[in-house]
């Protein structure tokens, strides 16, 4: 049964080894440059596709790779040629997912160790310099595009690929169900469940104008202030409570002054608006009337023990998805 | 000794049976012919018997065992599904590979020999055979597995007369010399004809008559005479079909004692002539006896 799977999966199998090894000769070449550079921006366009091919890649393999894996035999009716050797189907499933389980989690193993070892030098630019706001390594989008993870979502996508053929029986219906579902998971965790997976820091900061990092207003005023963001980590949320510990929906008339709203076009005449300097020392006063800010957040230790638990849940989802097959099989015909 | 036994068998797909009150025992060594129209319920009994569906209701055992049960049960029933599928993607000769891989009982000498025989290329790429090609193919595969029972759902189907006439006679050949107890079907009589020595009809889900071939034939008689009232007939006869015209009747009777009424001329019966009887015969139960064509 080894021998008939890998030649079926032997196709699309190196096709995408290939294309991940072309990926791994690029990055071989531009990484050994960006370790010492002190300057970098998160739209660096290598720096992009990174992150674009760690996301891509679980899609591939779960639409491209588990999908057909079954819906081909079943729609060509070739799983009658291979049930009715002396071999259980129960069996058969068992050496498809095997291989395809362990070939999915490998790549995903290998693209995310190149990738992290290729952005290791930015995301200790970002860990150690929050002023360069730089994505730090446990931001959203980042996050999932480093360390083991990447198994899990390759593992779990595999098997999302193979349950939905099962269900749906037609490749491509499979294909874009599967799609559509990763692409649900992969914006739903991170919004709604990796905040909560771990408790967050929290962390009372004073006002004062070197900690004051963005102010922001419009038209009709000043509405709110951040503060600088602690190093490396994953901020949740950086607001403004007053004395009595509510947070304030806006800022106050008493500092409203510091920053005037941009003038019209109407009013050509008005002041110079102040620089950044004397507008901090003007908000700093926000302190002096009781308020301070809190900033709730992930610290950049919390990266590893995040990811030892995103890779365990999604490593449970996949053996969920795998006993519903099993299940689903026996009914199979 | 069984090759297969069947009681009160049934299978429902969503709110239509496709197989109903099904009782059968085929015993081994026979080469049975599975006769009906489309739709009947050929496939379905043919799946139910290889594994490939479960039962709704009733029971099915196959070579005394439970249909796909582990790799023993598999082992001992060789099924080649309808329109004989094969990789498209891989050469005859993995084919055969795979066969050896995957059946522990695999007879190597034979399955080559037999490609060689039918001329198949052990290189080419099976989705680039010819359907008669194909189903060569996939019979090998079941014959070479060494089975106890080979199942074939119109295996013959896709095939011009020349390529049936040969599968057959080909397929008796494997069955003479390995011993198969086989159980073919397809909706033409014909082709079952040269080859079967049991008959099972089905039509509209039920199982309507089922014997051996020699004896089916023995026991049914066309009778025609002047028009008269069914019911007339002695009790030891029973009506299969009846047809009437103005001044005449026709019937055919399933009995085994000898007809004496003088009035009847004695016809014998075809097995083509057989099915279509039982395929046409109204379904037992319902009332009986109306005039059909």
């Amino acid at each position: 049964m080894t021998w008939l799977t890998w030649r079926q999966f032997r196709v699309s199998a190196l096709a995408v080894f290939a294309v991940l090894a072309a990926f791994f000769v690029v990055l071989a070449i531009t990484g050994p440059d960006l370790v010492g550079r002190t300057t970098f921006t998160n739209e660096d366009t290598l720096y992009v596709s990174t992150v674009l091919a760690m996301y891509l890649l679980p899609a591939v393999l779960g639409v491209f790779w588990g999908v057909p894996m079954v819906t081909r035999e079943l729609e060509t009716g070739t799983h009658c040629l291979v049930w009715n050797q002396s071999i259980t189907r129960t069996r058969w499933l068992a050496t498809k997912l095997g291989i395809g389980v362990t070939a999915a989690m490998v790549a995903a193993a290998l693209l995310s160790l190149a990738v992290t070892w290729w952005a290791s030098p930015v995301d200790a630019l970002a860990a150690a310099e929050p002023e360069a706001s730089l994505l730090t390594r446990l931001s959203p989008v980042v996050f999932g595009a480093r360390g083991i993870a990447p198994i899990g979502y390759a593992a779990c996508t595999f098997v999302l690929g193979i349950a939905v053929g099962i269900v749906l029986r037609r490749t491509v219906a499979a294909m874009a169900v599967t799609l559509a579902l990763f692409a649900a998971v992969m914006v739903a965790v991170p919004l709604l469940l990796r905040p909560y997976a771990l408790p967050a820091v929290e962390e009372s900061v004073p006002i004062t104008a070197e900690s004051i990092h963005r102010i922001i207003g419009n038209e009709s005023g000043l509405e709110a202030i951040t503060v600088t963001n602690p190093a490396g980590a994953w901020v949740l949320s950086n607001e403004t409570v007053d004395s009595d510990g509510a947070v304030a929906t806006s800022l106050p008339d008493a500092v409203q002054g510091c920053l005037p709203p941009p003038p019209g076009d109407r009013d050509s005449a008005a002041p110079p608006p102040p620089d950044r300097q004397t507008a901090t020392e003007c908000l700093a006063q926000l302190s002096d009337l009781g308020y301070h800010q809190r900033v709730v957040f992930h610290p950049g230790n919390h990266f590893w023990p995040l990811q030892l638990l995103e890779t365990a849940c999604y490593l449970a989802v996949t053996a969920l998805l795998g006993w519903f097959c099993f299940r689903r099989l026996r009914h199979l015909s | 000794m069984m090759a297969l036994r069947a009681k009160g068998l049934g299978k429902k797909y969503k709110r239509k049976w496709a197989l109903r009150n099904c009782t059968l025992d085929l015993g081994r060594g026979h080469v049975t012919g599975l006769v009906g129209p489309n739709g009947a319920g050929k496939s379905t009994l043919l799946n139910l018997a290889s594994g490939m569906l479960e039962p709704t209701t009733g029971t099915i055992e196959v070579c005394d065992g439970v249909p796909g049960s582990g790799p023993a049960q598999l082992a001992k029933v060789g099924y080649v599904a309808q329109n004989t599928p094969v990789f498209a993607g891989l050469t005859v000769a993995e084919h055969l590979r795979l066969g050896a891989a995957l059946n522990p009982g695999w007879d190597d000498a034979l399955a080559t020999a037999r490609i060689g025989r039918i001329g198949l290329d052990p290189a080419q790429q099976a989705g680039k055979l010819s359907g008669g090609q194909r189903a060569q193919l996939a019979l090998t595969l079941g014959i070479a597995k060494r089975p106890e029972l080979l199942l074939l759902d119109e295996p013959v189907a896709a095939l011009d007369p020349l390529a049936r006439r040969e599968f057959l006679a080909d397929l008796m050949a494997a069955v003479v010399e390995h011993g198969l107890s086989v159980v073919l079907s397809s909706h033409l009589v014909a082709d079952l004809e040269r080859v079967c020595d049991h008959l099972v009809v089905l039509a509209d889900s039920q199982v309507r008559v089922t014997g051996e071939v020699e004896e089916l034939l023995a026991t049914h008689h066309r009778l025609t005479g002047p028009r008269r009232d069914l019911d007339t007939l002695p009790a030891d006869q029973q009506v299969v079909s009846a047809s009437h015209t103005d001044r005449q009747t026709t019937v055919i009777v399933r009995t085994t004692a000898p007809i004496l009424d003088p009035v009847w001329t004695v016809g014998q019966l075809t097995m083509e002539d057989l099915v279509l009887a039982y395929m046409s015969a109204p379904v037992p139960g319902r009332p009986a006896l109306e005039v059909l064509r």
